[in-house]
């Protein structure tokens, strides 16, 4: 199986040769995955160095001549430093693109917290009107790919990560999927996720959703799931990024009802571990035996 | 948007009497005349663009990065009939679509929304790959970017990429009123012929001079011209 990251090159390089408005636009991360499709499409495949600020502002300056643009690079560098282009360059002047990720919170500890950013859902949380997609599997990013480049004007976020669930979900964009039901709790998992809250809850009596697309948020799947309830509710976040990100859209979904929400996920403070992506979802209390403690101390 | 009582009839003269609509007196500020004279030249003689053509595709395209003082900006473009001069007596109040920063979902021939400073010229490296990709080839891109603007790092970025994949269709000025804290060594249009752009640097009150700098041919390069102005006092 290939990965995220590299069926993101395999998928958008086709894409290119269907529809004429994409281009991608690079900052020497990733361009080898597109060394064919430079070839093919020398105007539309753009790799402007190492200038993250450019490469926002570039995409921008493409949407406004009516074209589509993909832009990507590390999590890090694509949102975080360039963040005011982001909200400036697509948002204020009302265009719209797609931002592909990789390296996301935890990919690459070997790397340290320079290549990390748990805080990137967060951050477009501060804009308006960003989709946001976090696949689990190479085959749902292809689906979640394919979805936003299609989307019309939409700005999206894709959310691309080493780590991932050992078979593929059948997903819809923007919707989130029921796994397994249960009345003593719903938990959302949140993309790759999913195995570990699985394995996390065997033997509770949990809902389990699974969410690739967070933003805009399936708040009408979680009310679903808790249409059944007596009293309260209790809703568990998963997220592979900043813990508690999507609190406050769990929080709106169930605004009239009594509900307890709990957001598990990456803490604030750094680890300042290296090792690998197991070690670090041990770290982070994230592996599945600390998901069950977490999850069942929670549920009482 | 558009509008049933537009008038065309404009001339550069007029252009003190349109900004004294917004700014209520006929001696204004540097930061708001600096720029008067570069955007009336590149509007009257140069720019392919007109009201009634101001969504073409093949429309050449000037983006006033240096979003701040924008007086000089409205004054020409409602000189050129891209709105009523009626609406500039409403500058920067609650209901007018004239701010202290242009936005271009307000305004009409506006085409980017600027402020922020840095923000102008890697959009035009984008505007020109992007009309570039659709065989739009004729179609130039101006930005208008202030000398204190360079220190912005996101220019250093745009220039040294666009001068190094000889983006022909960009075009720059430059507007120097000395107002960078900490200049640069050797002038201004030094920093962008090392990275390989067509340099001119002009008196930026002088129409002749400004017509010839931004008309002068630059095959294979992209194009900036410096324009001096009077230093703020």
């Amino acid at each position: 199986m290939d990965t995220m990251r590299e069926r993101f090159a395999s998928v958008v390089s086709r894409l290119l040769d269907d529809d004429p408005r994409l281009a991608v636009v690079l900052a020497e991360i990733g361009k080898d995955g597109f060394t064919d499709a430079a070839r093919a499409h020398p105007d539309r495949v753009i790799n402007v160095g190492i200038r993250e600020q450019l490469l926002v502002g570039v995409g921008g300056g493409l949407a406004l001549t009516g074209m589509r643009p993909i832009l990507h690079t590390f999590a890090s560098f694509l949102v975080e430093r360039p963040f005011e282009q982001v909200k400036l360059d697509f948002g204020h002047q009302g265009v719209g693109g797609v931002l592909v990720s990789a390296a996301g919170s935890y990919d690459w500890p070997a790397g340290g917290y320079t290549h990390m950013a748990p805080g990137d859902v967060a951050l477009l949380d501060t804009l308006d009107g960003w989709t946001v997609h976090v696949p689990g599997h190479p085959d749902e990013a292809e689906t979640l790919l394919r979805d936003a480049a299609a989307a019309g004007d939409d700005s999206v976020y894709v959310r691309l990560s080493a780590h991932s669930n050992s078979t593929p979900r059948d997903i819809v964009p923007g919707h989130f999927l029921t796994v397994r039901e249960g009345r003593r709790g719903v938990v959302i998992a949140v993309g790759p996720m999913l195995d570990g809250v699985l394995t996390a809850v065997e033997g509770l009596d949990v809902t389990v959703l699974y969410a690739t697309t967070v933003r805009p948020f399936d708040a009408r799947a979680v009310r679903a799931t808790t249409e059944a309830a007596v009293g309260g509710v209790d809703v568990v976040l998963v997220e592979p990024y900043l813990a508690g990100t999507s609190a406050t859209a769990v929080n709106d979904a169930l605004a009239d009802r009594p509900h307890r929400v709990f957001g598990l996920g990456i803490p604030r403070r750094e680890l300042r571990r290296y090792g690998t992506i197991d070690e670090h979802l041990a770290g982070q209390g994230l592996d599945p035996g600390a998901l069950r403690e977490r999850i069942s101390a929670f549920l009482r | 948007m558009t509008f049933t009582d537009v008038h065309t009839g404009y001339g550069y003269d007029d252009l003190p009497r349109l900004m004294s609509l917004m700014t209520g007196d006929e001696k204004h500020g540097p930061a708001a005349t600096s720029t008067l004279d570069v955007v009336w030249v590149l509007y009257d003689r140069v720019l392919r663009v007109s009201a009634e053509g101001a969504e073409a595709p093949e429309r050449d395209r000037f983006l006033l990065s240096k979003g701040h003082g924008p007086m000089a900006y409205y004054a020409v473009l409602a000189a050129k009939g891209f709105f009523p001069e009626s609406l500039l007596a409403g500058f920067g109040a609650y209901d007018s679509p004239l701010g202290h920063h242009p936005d271009r979902v307000l305004v009409p021939g506006v085409e980017i929304s600027s402020g922020s400073l840095g923000h102008g010229l890697p959009l035009a490296v984008g505007s020109a790959l992007g009309l570039r990709a659709q065989g739009l080839s004729g179609a130039a891109v101006w930005v208008l970017i202030g000398d204190a603007e360079l220190d912005e790092g996101s220019n250093h970025e745009a220039i040294a990429y666009a001068g190094a994949v000889g983006l022909e269709r960009l075009h720059a000025v430059v507007v120097d009123n000395a107002s960078a804290s900490h200049g640069r060594p050797g002038g201004i249009a030094a920093r962008f012929e090392a990275a390989g752009w067509s340099t001119a640097t002009v008196d930026g009150r002088d129409h002749q001079a400004l017509y010839e700098a931004y008309t002068a041919p630059h095959p294979g390069r992209p194009h900036v011209v410096v324009a001096r102005v009077q230093g703020k006092v």
